[in-house]
Formats: C-alpha cells, structure tokens, sequence
C-alpha cells in the first residue's frame, strides 16, 4: 500500500534538466527558421554561430531576417516565456494559490495600465526614452497586486482562491476599461497602445532582449534563491512561521521581485496572459511541487510554450499575425477551467 | 525556560488574553485548559509570535520579541490544530522543512545532523516506510503525524500543541500524545497544549492553567488546578457530575 502512495520522481535527474534545454535550443532554432520566409535549418545555424564568433557570414544566406528580425524576437520570447512562468510559480507557491498569477490576479493589467499612462503622457526618464514606460509598468505592476491581495484579504482572510480570483477579475475589467478610455482619447500615434492589451513581440530590438535577460538574471535569481521559503509557504503561511520563516520579509521580497518581472515583460511585450497560470502546472507534473525542481523547470517550460504560442501567432493565418496574447489566452483559459475545476473538486 | 509576565492580546476593545502570566520549566508538560473563546489558542499564537501582544514573554530572561524568526523556531516548535497541504509534496519533504531554522545560507545543503535529525522524527513517528508517499494520499491522523514529525525534526526545547487531536479518532489521539510523552523524556525539553479533553490533560499533564474570559482563573500543578471547584468555575457547570454521568454509561 504504501509502494503504491509513493511518488515517483527518481526518473527526475540532471538528464530531463539537459532534455529541457536541448527542447528549448531546438524550439528557437525552429523559430527563427519558421515564418513567411522560410530559412533552411542549416542557414540558421551558419549565421547564428558566424554571427557570434565575428566570421564573415555567406551571401546566399538571410542575414538580414535571421539576425536582425527573427533572432532578437525568438530571444524576447523564450526570456519573457520563462520570466512569466518564473512569477507564477512563485506566486502559486507563495499565496498557496493554485490560480495566482500575473494575468488572474491582474497585475499584468495594471502594469499595461502604467505602460499606457506613461506612453500617452509621454512620460520619459533622462537618457533612456523607454525607461520611463518600463519604471510606469513596474510600478504599477506592484500597486495593482498590494491593492488586489489587500482587497481580497478585507473579503476573506485566509487569502481563498475564489476571493483573490474574483477580486482579480473584477480588478482587470476595471482597468481595461480605463486603458480603453485612455487609447480612445489618445492622440492618433498612441493608437498602437491598443497592443498592450493583447500582446506582441513585433519589432522588438536586442536592447530589450538585453533589458529582459538583466531583469530575469537579477530577479530569476532572487526568486531562486527563496526556493526552501517558497516551499514553506506553499505548505502554509502559519507553518512558515512557525518554522522560522520571516514571513513579512520574505513575502514582500517575493512579491516585488515577481511584480518587477512584470512590469519588464509588460513594457516590452504587452499583456500576455496565462502562460504563468498553465506553465508551473505543467512544470508541477513533471518534476513535483518542491520548488528548488519546480522554478527551474517552470523557466523551461514557459520559455519553451511562449515560443510555441508565438510560432502559432506568426503562421497561422500568415500573413496576417496574430497577436501572441490571443494564442495563450485561447490555451490558456481552457487550462484556466481544468484547473479550476480540479481544485475546486481537490476542495 | 519560558515565562509570560502580565501577557496581554488586544482585538480592538476585546481583551482575547488580560494579563496572563505563567511558567514553563524543563520537564513540565502544561496543559491549558478552558472553555470556547477562553483565550488559550490566542495565548499560544503570542508565544509562537503570531499575534502582537503587550507584557513581556521571556525565553531564558531574554524577550522573545528581539528574537529573529528562525532563532525563535530553533527554541519553540509549534503544531498547529489542523494541517493540510494542497500540493503532492512527499512526506519527507514536509519533515525536512522542519530544519529550515538550522540553514547556514542559501547555497548550504542539507547537513548530516540535519538528515540524521530528520531520519529520527521519520522514525519515532513510524513515517519511515511512507517517507515517498505524497502528502494528498494521507488521512487526518497520518497527516497530524507528519507534522508532529517535522516539529521533532525542527528539534526545539518547548512544544507547542493547539489542540492537536482534536479531530483524530481515539487510536491517533492516544499515539499523539504517548508520542509527544516520549519526546518529552529527554532532558531540557517542555510542552505547553490547549486541551479540551480533561481527561486526557489529567492523564498527561504535569502542571496545568485554567482560564476563562481572556483571564487566568487558576495555574499550578495538574492535581491542583484541576479541582471540582476550579473546573466548575471555569466551565460554569457540574464538571464531575457530567464526568461521572458520561462515565455511568459504561458501567
């Protein structure tokens, strides 16, 4: 009996780490040659590794579309997948939450709120253009979850599932009614906000894939190292305490850290939803609950659904693009309801 | 080893504790004993530092309030009344959080008198053989136990029980507590429990407090406290005769 209740994790090794990344180096290579030009697979891989080593690349091949087009995209993406994953992860295990994440809790709202505010006000900090957008998304990012978590708590101390999702919905009707007010008496050449509602890696640069690496590297990093705290809380708030965790300290870190992620990833690309709601379930089945196995592969797994979902958006009606929001919201909310449902029957 | 001096708990105009004092000295098993809304649960949840309270709490002669969490957690352990966990962790994962205080710095492993610690509460609970189990394939009173075993693992000087068998069947609670009397055995520990059952504080407790209202009515040793007049005090009707009656049931 008790053979039959025991889990089976010892087939997760150091291998499925190397199995994750080889899935991830193959999905980007696909990217890249995937799309209304299709790039020979051995193209791809000339210009890449020419590219990085400074060797002349050969004339017959699309430098141009692989290099500056594709290849800072295809980047953009699997970091924003993996950020995003990261931050529901951390999220699911610091509130218990089974459905907390960026885009159920509203956060992400807020943060394209602040990046539209800061567009439309034409709001700029001294020497980076972008900065002021992506320090408006950031913060509000952080508003919007100390709001919603303390909205919910009024309804509902013990920080329920229901409460923070019903707050959370309620909050992103709220605020894209104010973006839509904003984008309607935007002048005309804000008119493009309307992208942060739905989200796009069209015509992102190598600095924002440079600015996205920063800010997973540092707050990756963080959100890593809160692994053993993330677990307590997992199991629940009052045992972490009693077991020594600083709980304020701890939870505050976690959730600046998660909302400066997103903020970053808003400002780049918009809201795209659910892929930190689905991801860490997924990573959750393969590798189990325990966070110092779970952050790691939900980085993976959402780096590796994002550049699947932007795939999709690119080609499937080529050439017209989808934005990459509808995809994951379409994957998404179906998962939304199986979870929702399991949970709800798990009691 | 642990005393509090005039602890009091304020919710808004209620005072949950009113200037409760009380000693904990090694060997001493303390049961806390009153009925619905006497302030028992709020008076562990001051100690443990869940709940900001006024008076002074003492660990040693040294404030408990200037102790960090996890210097806290390495003197008091606390099992709660109910515990349940909403992801497939195994049950060892669960006991090995009980060494958290212990942790050097984020990169540490796990050290041997850590593993050595967690083996032994895995042991004396009898958790040893379902240590892969995950936690959602475990009843009430399987649970409780993983939890007790992560308090021994977390191998504190003072145990703290909410009521920890208040929802277990009568097999469990008698394992609970026999377990925790064993613990017990080693020399420099404490326990201090909520009770509800009286029979099983007289059974187990070796000193006992009695409060009503937020106030202490009575403390001292178990034969002591636990009087016909101090219970029929504290519960405001004929405790013995209600005992006796329960008990005429058998004969």
């Amino acid at each position: 009996m008790n053979e039959a209740r025991a889990l089976k994790r010892e087939r997760f090794t150091p291998l499925t780490y190397a199995m994750l990344a080889a899935a991830l180096l193959l999905s980007m290579i696909l990217c890249v040659c995937v799309g209304s030009v299709q790039i020979p697979f051995s193209d791809t891989v000339t210009a890449v590794w020419n590219a990085l080593w400074g060797l002349p690349i050969p004339q017959n091949i699309a430098k141009n579309i692989i290099l500056n087009v594709r290849l800072p995209r295809v980047l953009c993406v699997a970091l924003s997948g993996a950020a995003l994953s990261l931050c529901g992860a951390a999220m699911q295990g610091l509130l218990r939450n089974p459905l907390a994440d960026g885009s159920t809790m509203g956060v992400s709202s807020g943060a394209a709120l602040g990046a539209v505010i800061a567009m439309a006000a034409g709001f700029t900090l001294p020497g980076s253009g972008y900065g002021g957008i992506m320090v408006t998304a950031m913060a509000f990012a952080f508003g919007s979850l100390v709001m919603i978590l303390s909205l919910a708590y009024a309804l509902d101390r013990s920080l329920a599932t229901s409460s923070i999702i019903l707050i959370g919905v309620i909050f992103t009707m709220f605020i894209s009614s104010v973006i839509s007010l904003i984008i309607t008496f935007a002048s005309d050449h804000t008119r493009s906000l309307n992208f942060w509602t739905l989200g796009s890696f069209s015509g992102v640069n190598y600095d924002q894939a440079g600015i996205l690496c920063a800010a997973l590297a540092v707050c990756g990093g963080v959100i890593l190292r809160f692994a053993p705290e993330l677990n307590a809380f997992a199991v629940g708030e009052e045992n972490a305490r009693h077991i020594g965790v600083n709980v304020k300290k701890v939870k505050m870190s976690i959730l600046v850290t998660v909302s400066v992620l997103i903020g970053v990833c808003v400002s780049i690309s918009g809201t795209v939803s659910f892929v930190g709601l689905v991801m860490p379930h997924i990573a959750r089945m393969l590798v189990g609950p325990n966070h110092s196995r779970l952050l790691p592969a939900s980085l993976f797994a959402g780096a590796i659904f994002l550049l699947w979902a932007d795939l999709t958006a690119r080609t499937l009606l080529s050439p017209v693009e989808l934005p990459i929001g509808v995809v994951t919201s379409l994957v998404g909310a179906v998962a939304f309801v199986i979870i929702f449902y399991r949970t709800r029957k798990a009691g | 080893m642990l005393a509090g001096n005039h602890v009091t708990v304020r919710y808004g105009d209620l005072r949950a504790v009113d200037d409760v004092s009380f000693r904990l000295e090694a060997g001493q098993w303390l049961m806390l004993a009153g009925p619905n809304g006497a302030g028992k649960s709020t008076l562990i949840e001051a100690i443990a530092g869940g709940v900001p309270c006024t008076g002074l709490i003492e660990w040693e002669g040294q404030d408990i309030r200037r102790l960090k969490p996890a210097q806290l957690a390495r003197r008091i352990g606390v099992l709660s009344q109910r515990n349940t966990v909403g992801y497939a962790y195994t049950v060892e994962e669960i006991v090995g959080l009980g060494r958290y205080a212990y942790r050097a710095g984020f990169l540490s492993g796990g050290s041997g008198e850590g593993r050595e610690q967690v083996e032994r509460a895995l042991a004396m609970t009898g958790l040893t053989e379902l240590r892969r189990a995950s936690m959602l394939t475990l009843s009430g009173g399987e649970t409780q136990r993983v939890f007790l075993a992560q308090v021994f693992a977390q191998d504190p000087r003072v145990l703290i029980l909410d009521e920890p068998a208040n929802h277990l069947d009568l097999k469990y609670q008698q394992h609970l507590f026999s377990l925790i009397q064993t613990w017990l055995k080693e020399p420099g520990r404490a326990v201090l429990s909520v009770v509800h059952d009286l029979s099983l504080a007289r059974r187990y407790g070796t000193h006992a407090m009695l409060m009503n209202h937020g106030k202490c009515i009575s403390r001292g040793e178990i034969g002591d406290v636990m009087t016909p007049d101090h219970l029929n005090q504290v519960y405001e009707m004929d405790v013995y005769a209600w005992m006796q009656e329960m008990l005429a049931q058998w004969n």
